[in-house]
Order: structure tokens, then sequence, then C-alpha cells
């Protein structure tokens, strides 16, 4: 770790003002990354701008029936609010499902969005890698990859985005609202993230200087049909190698609307509304749900290691519309699947 | 009998308990000195090759740097190989040195050492440090040095090569019609315990130094220590009272010992130096080994031969070795066995010894193959090994001092549920989960070391019994205590123990599931000793009511020498201590292991492990329910103790089977898991209901029948678990840990 300076912000203004004059700058809220990252060398920052004391630590209910959720809001809060854990279950399992509690506790909103990916390459700053150190080269792609993505990967980069709870909100169509030097705005969740491309060092669309304000999400549904599956090494505190958030609406008998988001398989969280669209009118059944599974994955490419995951995401797929459809989620206390 | 209620055998909570969780249990990186340095060590990014420069410019201008040390700075050590040998653990070969030269010999090797005022300032310059090298391809997997595998030529000390085929192992194979041969493979492994290596040197002026260094035994960094730097042993004191789990990575000295004394003495300061969790994956680890085990049977299940053959992974400048495959000759009756050892030389740090170092390779390997055995010859697995039931060592063709793996193996399987086990695989499930049952043996050898021990009875009415052996949580403190409060019938809070110091009686390593029996003993004959010396003085007590007592004839306790058979006489330690004209009386003992008895008799620990798991086959996905582990181990000094022991041993064996596993990165040569995030270890989810068994089993290799726990518990428990995960699914699974991708 490096020697740096750290200020607290006392407005959203000063804040960003302090990252924008620094270029060594950069903010910090929960830390859970960031320290981590600054352990290994790998971020930098000669100056810490600390936020969290700014007013962003509240849940809202909006004009149009949903939630404003403040970029300051601690992981575990959010999961327990009681809102939450009634109307957007599908969140509050996606949060539990990551992390331990510990972190959880630290870790807020705003932060979960913007962690950085835990390729192994990117994290060890003696090995070359495009995301970490731009056009040095990614090892990842003939190395050890049995955690990287299976979609939407570029030559440069195979990284995956590491968050559950940023899958739930994909799913649920959460808008990110951000402030910057230029004003406010909002960005819906699916344009949040980025795929790698060729600039795989940006891991969103925020400009030099924007900071999260709150995730919004929209008015409350999928409360009833709904499953975060998540698969990983061990059965807890291990980031998925494959999740799936599904949520599905049921009209009668067939399905009205379906939502499904992968996590662990791309550079960003993986909606696929095609593979939605396909369910929609539909009985649930397994032939559904595979067809579905099969546009999700029809351009998943392996690097060897992680070519498992393909046929793993194929089946959790399944599984997790299954569990939806059934309403019979994975318990996250006990890491069960059903 | 000295006590009506003897510690000794009773679940007694741990003496050190409450300063460790307290917090005032000191570790290696928690002694402060005065105008203490503090070091931070820089990692080769390379597996192979030269340093052709460091650039050291912006290190050197960062704040509060006093030193940097490279191979091209450094004081003067010796260059001839022999004083880095003097460390018990040694391996042969030429030991590594840190900053001895240009070359770099594995990924992670330190090539500077940055000195400063502060942790935060050493560790920020370390990172401005660079490099330039001059790279060559590295070899890193053991499977692409296969062709290159050698017999050691020279054994390392204290491990037996295989012994001599007996029979014909190969021909009868041959001319088996039930047999079989698969290769098998354990990921490799690294121990990471809670505490960093770290090594604290405190520069007492007058040449002396203090050293407080994580380490399994004080006397082994002591003695490498003052043998590399020509130091007087009368001024160098190690001390190390508690360690934060070790499993054998502490054994040998490491690089931060090394350079901690190096800058010190260089500097003339106190110094410390803690290395990264990172750095914990450049040193010792268990071994990546490919493994064939071959086995023939007649058609009732009696094995008639057994082959096992191993390649196991070392460095390029040591061969490291431990006993992978003579457990197939002992654990197991079989006429014909050929076992065979070799090595192969990888770009890679000497591995070491780790929890049941070869145990948990080879007989997971073992009882994998008689697993596949019993389901080849429709058998119960648990009755195949019933059948081949060892009633003597079959290597040395001894007796066994004691062997209660019988009653290990019905009392686990009665407490497990063994019976309901339906026998064909995939035959059994609940909900959308396979259920499977495995077994297997665990063995490791019950050894011992002399040691000695101290016992002092002062006039407060304290006993403080010291051993220079290590406490490294097992537990040692604890049991000396309680030895110590069982000779004196004193309550355990009226008892000290003492260890991790060099200023005590001399301990080797602790090591091997040794300290127990060792120590322990140790510490019961210098009580024995001490009571003698206490009797004398009371007897010489003017009118003394023990005048003719001698020690068979008196009880210690309460306080006081009381004659057995008329307790009204009796004279008070006090008034003894007095009579010895002593504010503290001490004495001594010497406890070494009986030769004549190890030369008569063969002494193991065994264990029988069964295990219930959970598959979820669509998805890949293994949970462990539950695990029996029923254990011989002969007298049980603490239940709760050594039942934690068995406890890790079990979780360690479950990481063994379904997590742990570092995974280098073939051109780079470099670990790319090296850290608790991505390697992974079981978290409590994994882990359900272990239930731990103690047989009766007396033993008689040593005057307490002690054998030991810190190994068995690993022993048989991931093989137990693979076991399982065949019985549920029908896939054996050959290469561990078992991970989802193996069972889509």
């Amino acid at each position: 770790m490096m020697n740096f300076s750290y200020t607290r912000a006392t407005s959203v203004g000063e804040a960003i003002q302090a990252v924008v004059q620094d270029p060594q700058a950069r903010f910090i809220a929960g830390g859970t990354n960031l320290v981590d990252l600054m352990k290994y060398n790998v971020e930098r920052p000669g100056r810490l701008v600390d936020i969290t004391r700014l007013p962003l630590d509240r849940i809202e209910e909006t004009p149009g029936g949903g939630l404003k959720i403040g970029a300051l809001v601690p992981n575990s809060d959010l999961a327990y609010d009681e809102r939450i854990e009634r109307d957007y279950p599908l969140l509050s399992s996606a949060i539990l499902a990551g992390a331990s509690a510990q972190l959880r506790n630290a870790a807020t909103t705003g932060g979960n969005l913007l962690q950085r990916t835990r390729c192994y390459y990117f994290y060890d700053v003696g090995t070359p890698c495009n995301k970490r150190e731009p056009g040095s080269g990614c090892p990842a792609r003939t190395g050890v990859n049995r955690i990287h993505a299976i979609l939407g990967a570029s030559d440069a980069c195979i990284a995956t985005h590491p968050s559950d709870m940023c899958v739930a909100l994909a799913a649920l169509g959460a808008t990110v609202h951000v402030e910057g030097p230029d004003g406010e705005r909002t960005i819906p969740f699916s344009d949040f993230h980025r795929l790698p491309g060729s600039e795989p060092e940006k891991d969103n669309t925020l400009s030099r200087g924007e900071i999260v304000t709150a995730v919004e999400l929209p008015k409350p549904r999928f409360g009833k049909n709904h499953t975060y599956l998540k698969l990983r090494d061990r059965l807890s505190y291990a980031f998925a190698l494959v999740s799936v958030a599904a949520a599905i609406e049921l009209d009668g008998d067939v399905i009205g609307e379906a939502r499904l988001a992968l996590g662990g398989v791309a550079h960003k969280p993986w909606r696929d509304e095609a593979a939605e669209a396909s369910l929609k009118g539909k009985l649930p059944s397994s032939s559904a749900f595979e067809e579905a599974g099969d546009i999700v994955l029809r351009n998943a490419k392996g690097h060897g290691h992680n070519d498992f995951k393909i046929e793993l995401a194929r089946r959790a797929i399944a599984r997790a519309l299954g569990q939806a459809a059934a309403g019979t989620p994975q318990v996250q206390a006990n890491k069960s699947i059903n | 009998m000295s006590n009506v209620h003897p510690y000794v055998g009773r679940a007694t909570p741990r003496v050190d308990g409450p300063l460790k969780v307290s917090g005032l249990a000191t570790y290696a990186a928690e002694f402060f000195a005065e105008d203490m340095l503090y070091a931070a060590a820089v990692p080769a990014t390379i597996a192979k090759g030269r340093i052709k420069r460091i650039d050291l410019s912006a290190a050197k201008g960062a704040p509060g740097v006093v030193e940097i040390l490279t191979h091209e700075n450094r004081p003067e050590i010796p260059e001839d190989d022999a004083p880095y040998l003097n460390d018990m653990v040694a391996v042969p070969g030429s030991p590594f040195r840190p900053l001895r030269n240009d070359k770099v010999l594995y990924s992670g090797q330190a090539i500077a050492l940055v000195i400063a005022d502060s942790h935060e300032n050493a560790r920020h310059a370390a990172s401005l440090v660079t490099a330039e090298f001059e790279v060559e391809t590295p070899t890193v997997d053991v499977a692409d040095a296969r062709s290159t595998a050698y017999e050691p030529p020279v054994p390392r000390d204290g491990i037996p090569p295989p012994p001599p085929p007996r029979g014909d192992a190969e021909a009868t194979f041959k001319g088996s019609e039930i047999r079989l041969k698969h290769d098998y493979r354990v990921a490799p492994e690294h121990h990471n315990p809670m505490e960093l290596q770290a090594t604290t040197v405190v520069w007492e002026g007058g040449g002396a130094l203090t050293i407080h260094n994580k380490t399994q035994g004080v006397i082994n960094p002591k003695n490498y220590i003052c043998s590399v730097f020509s130091l007087d042993p009368e001024k160098v004191r190690v001390v190390s009272p508690f360690v934060g789990g070790a499993f054998g990575m502490a054994l040998r000295p490491h690089y931060d010992l090394f350079l901690a004394v190096l800058a010190a003495i260089k500097l003339e300061r106190s110094v410390r130096l803690v290395l990264t969790r990172g750095q914990m994956w450049t040193m010792g680890w268990r071994p990546d080994t490919l493994q064939t085990v071959a086995l023939s049977a007649d058609a009732d299940g009696k094995l008639t031969s057994v082959s096992h053959h191993a390649i196991q992974a070392t460095s390029q400048f040591e061969d490291y070795q431990e006993p992978i495959v003579n457990w197939s000759g002992l654990i197991y009756d079989c006429p014909n066995v050929s076992l065979k050892y070799e090595l192969a030389k990888l770009d890679v740090s000497t591995p070491s010894d780790m929890r049941a170092p070869g145990a948990t390779t080879g007989v997971y390997a073992l009882e994998a193959a008689m697993d596949e055995l019993a389901y080849e010859l429709k058998m119960d697995p648990l009755e195949l090994r019933l059948k081949n039931y060892a009633e003597k060592d079959g290597n040395d063709d001894k007796p066994f001092s004691s062997k209660e793996l019988r009653a290990a193996y019905e009392q686990g399987a009665k407490r497990f549920g063994w019976s309901e086990r339906s026998p064909e695989p995939r035959s059994m499930k609940e909900g959308k989960e396979l259920v499977g049952y495995g077994v297997a043996t665990g063995c490791w050898e019950a050894m011992m070391q002399p040691h000695s021990a101290r016992a002092a009875l002062s006039a407060d009415g304290r006993l403080e019994v010291a051993c220079g052996t290590a406490d490294i949580g097992t537990g040692t403190y604890t049991i000396l205590a309680q030895i110590g409060a069982d000779a004196f019938g004193l309550p355990i809070e009226e008892v000290t123990a003492k260890v991790g110091d060099t200023s005590l009686p001399m301990a080797p390593v602790e090591g091997g599931s040794w300290a127990a029996a060792s120590a322990g003993n140790a510490v019961q004959l210098a009580c024995a000793a001490l009571k003698e010396e206490l009797l004398k003085a009371a007897r010489g007590l003017d009118d003394s009511p023990l005048a003719n007592a001698d020690v068979a004839h008196v009880t210690f306790a309460d306080g006081k020498i009381a004659l057995t058979s008329d307790p009204e006489k009796s004279v008070s330690y006090a008034d003894a201590l007095k009579a010895a004209g002593s504010e503290r009386l001490e004495a001594k003992g010497d406890f070494a292991p009986d030769g004549e008895f190890a030369e008569k008799y063969a002494s193991y620990t065994h264990s029988a492990v069964f295990a219930e798991v959970r598959v979820d086959e669509e998805l890949g996905v293994v949970r462990v329910e539950r695990i029996v582990s029923a254990v011989a181990a002969g007298k049980i000094l603490n239940l709760a103790t050594a039942r934690s022991q068995i406890l890790g041993g079990v979780v360690m064996g479950v990481g063994m089977a379904l997590h742990e596993e570092s995974v280098w990165d073939k051109s780079l040569g470099r670990i790319m898991n090296a850290n608790l995030g991505e390697y992974h270890v079981p978290a409590h989810a994994d882990i359900h209901d272990i239930d731990v068994i103690f047989v009766d089993e007396e033993d008689k290799a040593n005057p307490m029948g002690v054998k030991g726990l810190g190994e068995i518990g690993i022993v048989g428990a991931a093989a137990a678990v693979a076991n399982a995960v065949f019985h549920a699914t029908g896939k054996r699974i050959r290469e561990l840990p078992i991970t989802i991708d193996k069972l889509l």
C-alpha cells in the first residue's frame, strides 16, 4: 500500500470538486474493495475523499411507487429493510448471497456498483493486465481463467463483474442517479456497466468526478416468483462462478413477464431481454426454460478452464426459472439450493 | 492417587484462552522495542531467471526509508551451505537464502528488503522498487516434469524411504482377475494459518538479540541464526510464547527471520518484518503429487497385491521428502507390496510439512483405491477394510504397540449409521440431491522426541511447569498445566505453564504430533523429581511426621504432603520449602523415547472416518452433511482440546476434498490465487455436524500412554468425502479438489 492523504467531504459538491481538482484523488465509502486493491498496489490513489458523511444514507419512496436507495445505505441495511424484503425479495436475496456479514455491514450501495473485477491478473501487479495497465496484454486469455467471462468478452479483456446485488438490480430494471461536475443525470442500470471492448480499463460509464448518489427501483413486481441462484466454489464467501437472477410474473397459467440476468459470466451483469421475451406467453416448462438458456448462451465462448461455465449457466438458468416459477428460491441463510 | 478429580483425561478449558480472547497473548509481530524499524520484503515477479537491474531510486526517496538491502549491497553472508543446515527440519540440498545473488529460483522470492521508520512507510517504499529480469521459462506443474522424476539420492533425516518390496506385487497383479490401477492427484495446498509469518528482532545492545519469531520450536531459529550469523548462543534468546496456527509451515526458519536479523545486525537497531498474506505463498506448501495405486484381490476381498507409486514436486535446490507411499505397506495386510517414491524438480519454493505430511496425500490415494476395489467386488467398503485388517506393521514386520482401529470402525459405523447405507451408487436420494456415504481409514505414526522440562514450586503455593516446546494452538499449555496440577493435587488455576522460550529446558520443534507425548512425559518426570525433592525437604524437618516415608507412601494434595495410610501426618508444601531453605524448589525431567520398545513395536494412531454428502447432480454442488471421526490415539489428555484438534483436521480434510488448490499460471510461474478470497478453505456454510469419538486404547510406548493427535484428524477425511461423492453420484473424481466443473 502507498501513502495517501485523506479528506472528508461535507457535501456532494465538495466531494466532486475535490476529485475533479486532483487527478490522484478517489472517492472512498465502505472501502471494502478499494482498500483491498490499495494493499495490492493495484489502486494507488494519492488522496482519498471520504464520502461516508454525506446525506445519502436513506431509502425513500418515490412518487412512482418505487424506492430510491441512497448510495451510502449499507448492503446489510438494504437487504434487511422491510420494504426491500417484502417488495423486492430478489434484491434482498442477491445481497445476502454476497460477501460476508462483516463486509455487507461496511459495503455501501454505490460502492457495490463500483466493485472491480476479481480477475487474478488484475489483482497481481507482477503480471500484465489491460484493465490495470492498458496495452500491457491479457495473460488470462491463455492462463488461469476458471472464473472468467463467457459472454461479451473482448480480445483485450475477459474479466467479470463480481457483484451479486447488481445482477438483481439489472433484472429489476433499476436506475442509477449520479451527480458530477456537469450536474445530475440518471443512467438505466443496463447502461451503467459496460463491456470491455478495447477499453477494459473502463468498468462503467461514469465520467471523472461523477458520484453515484442513489439507485432507484421501479414499482415493486416479482414479489412472489423469483430466485437468486448462486453457484460457487464453496457454499459461502466466494464469488459466483455463475449466478442467475430470475423473476416471473404469471398471467394465469402463462408467463406474463420474465426477467433474467446472470452474474459471474461477463464484464457486466448480463441481462438478456431476448431470452426474457421468449418466455412471455409460455407455460412455465423445462423446454421453455431451456430455450431461454439457449438464447442467453447463443454467443457464449469459453477460454479453456472456464468452458464448463457455459454448461453450468445453461443448467443454472433452467433451474432458476424453475425455482422462480415454483416460488421456491434459493435460501441464502443456509445456502440450500432447492 | 494424588488427586481425586484428576485433570488429565478431562475436558479442561484452555488455560491460555482468556489471554487469547482478550488480545493479551503476544504474537511474534506484536512485540515492541524502542526505536524499532520496520521492514518489507520485495518479491520477484518472475519464477526463473536472473535479476538484471534493481531500481531503488524512487524507493530511496520515499518518506522514512532508512535502508534498502539487495544482493548487491547486503552484508557478507556465508556462501557455504553448512551454516544454513543448522535447522532441525532441513532437507537434503542447498537451503534457500534470500539476497544471495542475482538468481531467481521461484516467483515471489525476496529480492530486496526495505527498512523504514514505520510499517506503512516500509510497505509504501517496497511498492516503489522495480526490477528488470532476464526471464527463463519456468516449470511449475509436476505433470510437466514427470519424465525427470528421480528417487531421492539422500533420504531426509527422520523420513524413512519406502521399504523394499515384499513378495511380487507386479506378477500377482498381472495374474489377478480382480484388479484395478488408477492415477490420483491432490492439488497443491498452502497452510495459511491466521497468523502471518513474522519476526521481531530486539536489539538489546552489546551484541545481544531477543528474537520473536513465528516458529514451532524456538530452538530452531536460535540455532539457525547463531550458525548463519556467527552469533554467540549465550547472547541470543528466542521468545515465541504464542503461535497463531502453523500446521507445519513454521517448522523451518523462513526468510523473514533471516532478513530481519540481517537488517538488525547491519543497522544495530530493532527490526520487525511481517510478511504479507500473499507472501504466505512464497514458502512451504503441500506438494503437488502424481500417484498411481494398483490393487488386486481374491474373490473374497483379500488383498493379494498393493502397488503405490508417487511423483512429488520439490524445488530446484532442495529434495523435500515426506512419507507418501509407505502407508500402503502397513495399513492393510497384504503379502505382495511394491512402493516407489520419486521427486520432480520445479521452479517453486521448497515444499514443507503440512499437517500429516505424506499421509494426507498418500492415504487419500490408497483409500480411494480401496473404495474402488470394494465396488468392484460388490463388497461393503467397511467390510473390505476389516477383511484386510493388519495385525502387524507389514513394512517393519513388527507388532503394533496398540491398535484399536477395529473398535474405531465399529463405534464410528454405529454412530454414523453406516448400516443404513444402500450399497449401489446413486441409490440414495433426498429431494433433488443424491446422498452418498463414504468411509476411509486414517493412520499416522505415534512419534516421540527427547524433551526436557522443569517443574518449580514456590512459596506462594504456585506450581510452574516449563518446557521449550511450542503451543501452536493445539492446547500444549493446557495439558502441561493439567499434568502439573494432578501431580501436586493443585487446582489448575494455581499452575503456570511456560513454553516457547529458549531460556526454558530444551525441546525440539513441535511437529509430527509428538509434543503431547514428549513434553507431557517430560513434565510428568519433572514433577516426579520435584516431589522427591519436596519430600526430602519435608523429611528433614525436626520431628518430621514424614521422617521415614518415601514417595510411594505419601499423597500430594491440598497444599501438603500426607502419609497415605495416616493423612493426619502431613507437612505443608510451604513448610517443606522452608525446610529446604528456599523460596522456590525446582526439578528437571528428561524424557527420551524408549529405544528398546521402539525396536520391538510399531506405534501408530488410527482413525475411521465416515462422511455423508449431498450432491445436486445437475449443478455439481456438493454439501458435506456430516462426518464422524473415530480415533484411536492412546490416552487422551484433554477431551476438549483433543476434540478441537480432530475437528480442525477434519475441516482441513474437507477443504482438501472440495476446496483447496493453489493455482499456478504455467507460463508466468506465479500462483494466481495467492489470497484468502480466491484460495478457498471451507467457510462455515461448508461445515455441518462433525462427531468425534475417542476409542479406548492403552499404549505402553511411553509412561503416560499418549500418542498425539495433531495430524490424525485430517488423514482419511478427504478420502471419506471423495468416496461419499462416488457413492452419491457414481462418478469417481480422482483429482482433488472435487469442484463443480468436475461433477458436471
